[in-house]
């Protein structure tokens, strides 16, 4: 089983890449679970058709010790198994103690047991690693593998490294690895050449560049995939070539941060002076 | 005080050993950064001709590893200031620990019969009983269940809620809970701010419960008490039932006692506290921001007091009957110390032959290692190091160091409140020409000399003190009593030293005032006296120590 987290700044696309992704595995034969961390609560709706997943952590609330996995997990697209941790509104207690609470939880029923005979556990990870209860999932090697969701707008980058920062803490105790870099195009100029500047100065790779597709959207609307919605469109081929070359990654390495002025300068070199 | 001539070690020597040795001893095992901070809160005293001491520093942050005496914002918050009021519910927001172990443990006295409702809520422990799920989700409606249930329960005047670390982690608006309640409940309903992590040490508790008491409760009631010579007596806490004592004295001069804060104290004293005449301050660390405070908003002035031994006690009941100037109080306040001071003579000089030259050490408080000075002295004993847990450098050095202490980014976490003085309420009691000549009589209003004006040079004065300072102290000079708290007390008596609890009095009291005088000197006799102390063996002075070497064929 291997144990995947999708980081990146806060509206870049992350439970968008990582809900199409999974379903390019699905659709591969694979066996994948999805944990949302996010309070929100929004990480599966398009696998699931929708808002349909009570969170764990309402069904802890509701329900007291006497919690089945049945109540928390759905199947989605493919075969898929969903599952959103949940929290509290925004601005109220600790949604980072909710996480931790959250996935220590589905570990006891078994989630991620033999028995359940997974391929890829997916952990889609809210913002930025902003608290300790963020970092649950690439802390104790509950994640082994991450990758940053992330485009050629400068803040997307800023957080991209801060987030290699957090995998730099965690990769000794945790063995936890950097995947590499997926770029969710915004259309920005020098993209290509700038993400790939970015991730061979982190020491990773650009996995992949995702364009932007409108059909992403419409998709979106209809609470589904592209894959699902749309099987023929370009779009879905970008997803399923995502999703290969995640299955086939050997890369794995241990980020190198860089400082905020060689960051400034790479966006420079590559962007603003060009 | 009578101790200074005690000491017959000249200066820098203290019972034969080089005092900078001793310092050096104590510090020598330190990594060189920790020893470097610890130098400056290790001080040997010396006292300058206009009563000048050496600077301490104190109220900064107690290095991390060394075991420290002190205790949290929160426990000074409620623990000490808020706790000994009997009619409050007292509600701790937080997981159910905080609350269990600040259950009443300091032996904090009442006399609910003394109120007209008899409300006292001092014997229970209220709690939010905080779980994962309020942690995650926010506990504000679990602490307003709390309120109303404590509220459906036992219809109390007032409720207070005390915050526990998670609740400012996890942002809990405890002040709009509470003002809501307020309105709904129709009773007065505040919270603090007292997170445990606040602060240094368990001071800022103390200030935080000093601004709470004074923004919500002094000057809610404006019934001025019947009575001559109306007073409020602050930083006493009744302990082991010393407020009853001082109580006692205080009714035999004619003094009407206002409020104390908060020893045998109802929240309708603090209420209208701010209609007597005069404050008197015990703990000038945990109480004096409310006598500034009052000082500046009603015109009430302040003056520093001492119920700790009988001479003191005597001293400040003399300078009271001073600023009153009354002559039949004047009076009656020399028949009580004429007619109190005889049997606590005699008691002192029937101990006196066994305690005559025995030394202490006194580690606690805010003011305790201070005030227990007197009494020992009382003894013919010496007070050989002393130092405070969570003091300021005015408790060391006197207020004079005021404008000298440097406000850090700790201090400046702890919310200083602005003060003016109350348009239609305040009222100065004494004018600038009659507190001249108030204080050309000894009245000296707003001050507090401190300890180490007090203390004789070559005593060395110990901040926070750690517990490896600790043990180095006793190995050192084998004193004959060591003074401090729970979390020392069964270490101190292992190496065979009598340890007497100044925080609980273990299960004595009262020690204030002059029948406090006669109960403090039975009790220092009978533990400095005790034959239980030479019995006691560790194993390894039983029996040589099992000692090896390395074989070789």
């Amino acid at each position: 089983m291997r144990k995947v987290a999708i980081y990146g700044k806060g509206g870049i696309g992350k439970s968008t890449t990582t809900q199409n992704t999974v379903a390019g595995l699905a659709e591969m034969g694979k066996k994948v679970m999805v944990v949302g961390c996010d309070p929100k609560g929004d990480s599966t709706r398009l696998l699931l058709g929708g808002l349909a997943q009570r969170t764990v952590l309402d069904t802890l609330r509701e329900e007291g010790e006497d919690v089945d996995l049945a109540d928390v997990r759905k199947e989605g697209f493919g075969g898929c198994l969903c599952t959103e941790s949940g929290g509290p509104e925004p601005g109220v207690g600790c949604a980072g103690r909710g996480i931790i609470t959250s996935i220590n939880l589905l570990e006891q029923l078994g989630a991620y047991a033999e028995s359940e005979a997974l391929d890829y556990v997916f952990y889609d990870v809210l913002g930025d690693v902003v608290c300790g209860g963020f970092a649950m999932p690439i802390r104790e090697g509950k994640a082994q593998e991450i990758y940053i969701v992330v485009s050629g707008e400068m803040m997307a980058m800023y957080a991209a490294n801060n987030i290699c920062k957090g995998i730099v803490k965690f990769a000794e105790a945790g063995g936890v690895r950097l995947g590499g870099l997926i770029c969710n195009s915004r259309n920005v100029d020098n993209e290509v050449q700038m993400i790939e500047a970015l991730a061979d100065r982190l020491g990773t790779q650009m996995i992949h560049f995702v364009p932007r597709d409108n059909m992403v959207q419409r998709a979106e609307i209809n609470r589904k995939t592209v894959i699902d919605f749309d099987p023929a469109h370009n779009q879905a081929d970008e997803y399923r070539a995502l999703a290969r070359k995640i299955d086939g990654n050997e890369m794995k390495v241990i980020p190198k941060p860089m400082n905020i002025d060689e960051l400034e300068k790479l966006l420079i070199d590559y962007g603003i002076a060009n | 005080m009578a101790i200074s001539a005690e000491y017959k070690d000249a200066d820098g020597v203290l019972e034969g050993k080089d005092l900078e040795g001793v310092r050096r001893r104590l510090l020598e095992k330190y990594p060189p950064k920790v020893a470097r901070k610890r130098d400056k809160q290790i001080v040997v005293n010396r006292v300058g001709e206009d009563g000048s001491v050496p600077v301490v520093m104190s109220n900064v942050r107690t290095v991390p590893g060394l075991i420290s005496q002190r205790g949290c914002c929160y426990a000074g918050c409620k623990g000490v200031v808020l706790g000994p009021t009997r009619d409050i519910v007292n509600i701790t927001h937080g997981p159910v620990g905080c609350g269990f172990y600040s259950w009443l443990t300091r032996r904090n006295q009442t006399d609910p019969d003394s109120s007209p409702d008899g409300h006292n809520f001092m014997t229970y422990c209220f709690t939010t009983d905080m779980q994962d799920e309020e942690i995650i989700f926010g506990g504000e409606k679990k602490l307003r269940l709390a309120i109303q249930e404590a509220y459906d329960n036992f219809k109390p005047k007032a409720i207070a809620v005390f915050s526990t670390c998670p609740v400012g982690l996890i942002g809990d608006d405890v002040h709009a809970v509470c003002r809501e309640m307020k309105e709904k409940l129709g009773i007065n309903v505040f919270g603090f701010s007292c997170e445990g992590y606040k602060g240094v040490s368990q001071s800022a508790g103390h200030h935080i419960a000093n601004n709470g008491i004074f923004t919500h409760v002094v000057g809610t009631d404006d019934a001025v008490p019947e009575g001559d010579f109306k007073i409020n007596l602050l930083g006493e806490y009744n302990i082991g039932g010393d407020a009853f004592e001082i109580e006692r004295i205080f009714e035999a001069c004619g003094l009407t006692l206002v409020a104390t804060y908060s020893g045998n104290s109802s929240i309708e004293h603090f209420a209208r506290s701010h209609t007597a005449d005069l404050n008197l301050i015990m703990c000038h660390r945990s109480i004096n921001y409310v006598a500034e405070m009052m000082e500046t908003k009603f015109g009430l002035p302040w003056i520093k007091v001492n119920f700790i031994g009988a001479a003191a006690t005597a001293k400040s009941l003399r300078k009271i009957a001073a600023y009153f100037d009354d002559p039949a109080l004047s009076e009656r306040v020399e028949a009580v110390i004429a007619a109190e001071l005889p049997a606590v003579e005699a008691e002192a000089a029937a101990v006196r032959p066994r305690t005559e030259g025995k030394r202490a050490m006194l580690f606690v408080g805010g003011s305790r290692a201070h005030h227990y000075q007197e009494l020992f002295a009382e003894l013919g004993m010496k007070t050989l190091s002393a130092g405070y847990e969570f003091a300021h450098r005015d408790d060391y050095e006197g207020r004079r160091v005021l404008p000298d202490i440097k406000v850090d980014a700790d201090s400046r976490n702890i919310q200083e409140l602005e003060v003016h003085p109350d348009p239609e309420r305040y009222r100065p009691r004494v004018d600038a020409q009659r507190a001249e000549t108030l204080a050309a009589k000894g009245v000296d209003f707003a001050d507090y000399a401190g300890m180490m004006p007090e203390m004789p040079a070559g005593a060395l004065v110990i901040d926070d003190i750690s517990h490896h300072e600790t043990e180095k102290m006793i190995a050192l000079f084998k004193p004959d009593i060591f003074c401090a708290g729970i979390k020392e007390k069964y270490v101190i008596q292992k190496h065979g030293i009598p340890l007497k609890q100044l925080h609980s009095y273990d299960y004595g009291g009262p020690y204030a005032g002059f029948k406090g005088a006669i109960n403090f000197y039975q009790e220092i006799d009978r533990m400095v006296n005790s034959r239980v102390w030479g019995y006691l063996k560790a194993p390894w002075q039983k029996n040589p120590e099992l000692a090896a070497k390395y074989a070789f064929e």
